[in-house]
């Protein structure tokens, strides 16, 4: 099997090396790609639509049915894992490990034994110990702020600097993995749990479509955002920049709650109680 | 672009590719294919294609990875084949 996996992958990778001199030139002017339609993104994306970041415009307003469709396979891949690794079988009770704080003695409670869940004494901590860090803690607590605020940033900026929806929401949600990766995954779930998480990644589908019927309603086209210029009170063009604004808030909120899901039923075998 | 480092770093994401596949011990391998993503989102870097670079490094270098090794810390960490 090992060899006849080696034997595909050299010939394609053969055939796609004989192929590749036929490409034209990396930044050739003449090749088609550049001929097509690259010209008019290039002459009027910033007069259309007040975008400086080209990438931004293409992606969110000319192409913006394509970016929600995107959207839409993110939030469906978020569905798949829920429903492949999502484990809701009853669980055997086995030994549980709990940290009195005051005293840092971590005690083992047998199956059947007096649970202290809800006592502010004691913490309850992974059955695949993990010793008590302070510096993690600490050094963790200290840059997640920063993180949230540059992926904040990432995502408002998008218009003008490289980023957008996207990247933004996946640093959004690597700094809650980030959290869940220097305490436990029960800060993390306290803080968002599965339910509000998937709702989230719903409401930021919800945002891109809804932006996009709004268009509609206001006597636009699906996703021409010229049509919100009444609504925000701004000259068509910059209503177009600020209705990606909008889609890509939705599309942060979804990538954001979908990668944070993901890692919950990752790195807990669908078990949404323990994991790294 | 200073051709030496393109081919310097175009030589790595090979290694790193051969490697991640090659290697038996599948946290390394997780660990090599982070690496091929970075080096790969230099060489977009360079190229000018600014923004695939960005979702490559945070995407590809990033949650990929820890995803990866959430899944071998939850599965096996040698490959049968």
């Amino acid at each position: 099997m090992r060899r006849l996996g080696l034997i595909t992958a050299v010939l394609f990778g053969g055939l796609l090396a004989y192929a590749t001199p036929d490409f034209p030139d990396w930044g050739d002017p003449r090749s088609p790609a550049s001929t097509h339609v690259s010209p008019y993104y290039i002459q009027n994306s910033l007069a259309d639509t007040a975008v400086p970041n080209i990438v931004t415009a293409v992606l969110a307003d000319y192409r913006g049915y394509d970016t929600m469709f995107e959207t839409t396979v993110i939030f469906a891949a978020g569905l798949a894992c829920l429903f492949l690794l999502r484990n809701f079988g009853p669980r055997a009770v086995e030994s549980r490990l709990y940290r009195h704080r005051p005293t840092g003695i971590t005690l083992r409670i047998e199956q059947g034994g007096d649970l202290p869940e809800n006592s502010a004494e004691f913490e309850r901590i992974d059955s695949q110990w993990v010793p008590y860090d302070l510096i993690i803690r600490c050094a963790g607590r200290l840059v997640l702020p920063f993180i949230q605020l540059f992926a904040l940033y990432v995502v408002a900026h998008g218009h003008h600097s490289p980023g957008g929806g996207f990247q933004g929401g996946v640093i959004f949600g690597a700094a809650l993995i980030f959290y869940a990766l220097s305490h436990d995954l029960r800060s993390t779930l306290g803080h968002l749990p599965e339910a509000r998480s998937l709702i989230v990644a719903a409401v930021g589908v919800l945002i891109y479509v809804g932006t996009g019927v709004l268009c509609l309603l206001l006597g636009g086209a699906f996703l021409d955002y010229a049509a919100l210029a009444g609504l925000l009170g701004v000259d068509p063009v910059m209503a177009r920049s600020h209705g990606i604004l909008m889609v890509e808030i939705g599309v942060a909120l979804a990538v954001t709650t979908v990668m944070v899901s993901l890692y919950y039923y990752l790195a807990t075998a669908g078990r949404l109680d323990e994991g790294l | 672009m200073i051709w030496q480092l393109e081919i310097i770093i175009l030589v790595l994401v090979v290694v790193c590719a051969v490697g991640a596949l090659a290697v038996r011990d599948l946290l390394g391998a997780a660990i090599l294919f982070g690496a091929y993503s970075f080096l790969m989102c230099l060489l977009w870097a360079i190229m000018g294609a600014v923004d695939v670079a960005f979702t490559e490094a945070s995407v590809g270098a990033g949650v990929s990875t820890v995803f990866f090794v959430a899944a071998v810390f939850r599965t096996s960490r040698r490959t049968r084949d």
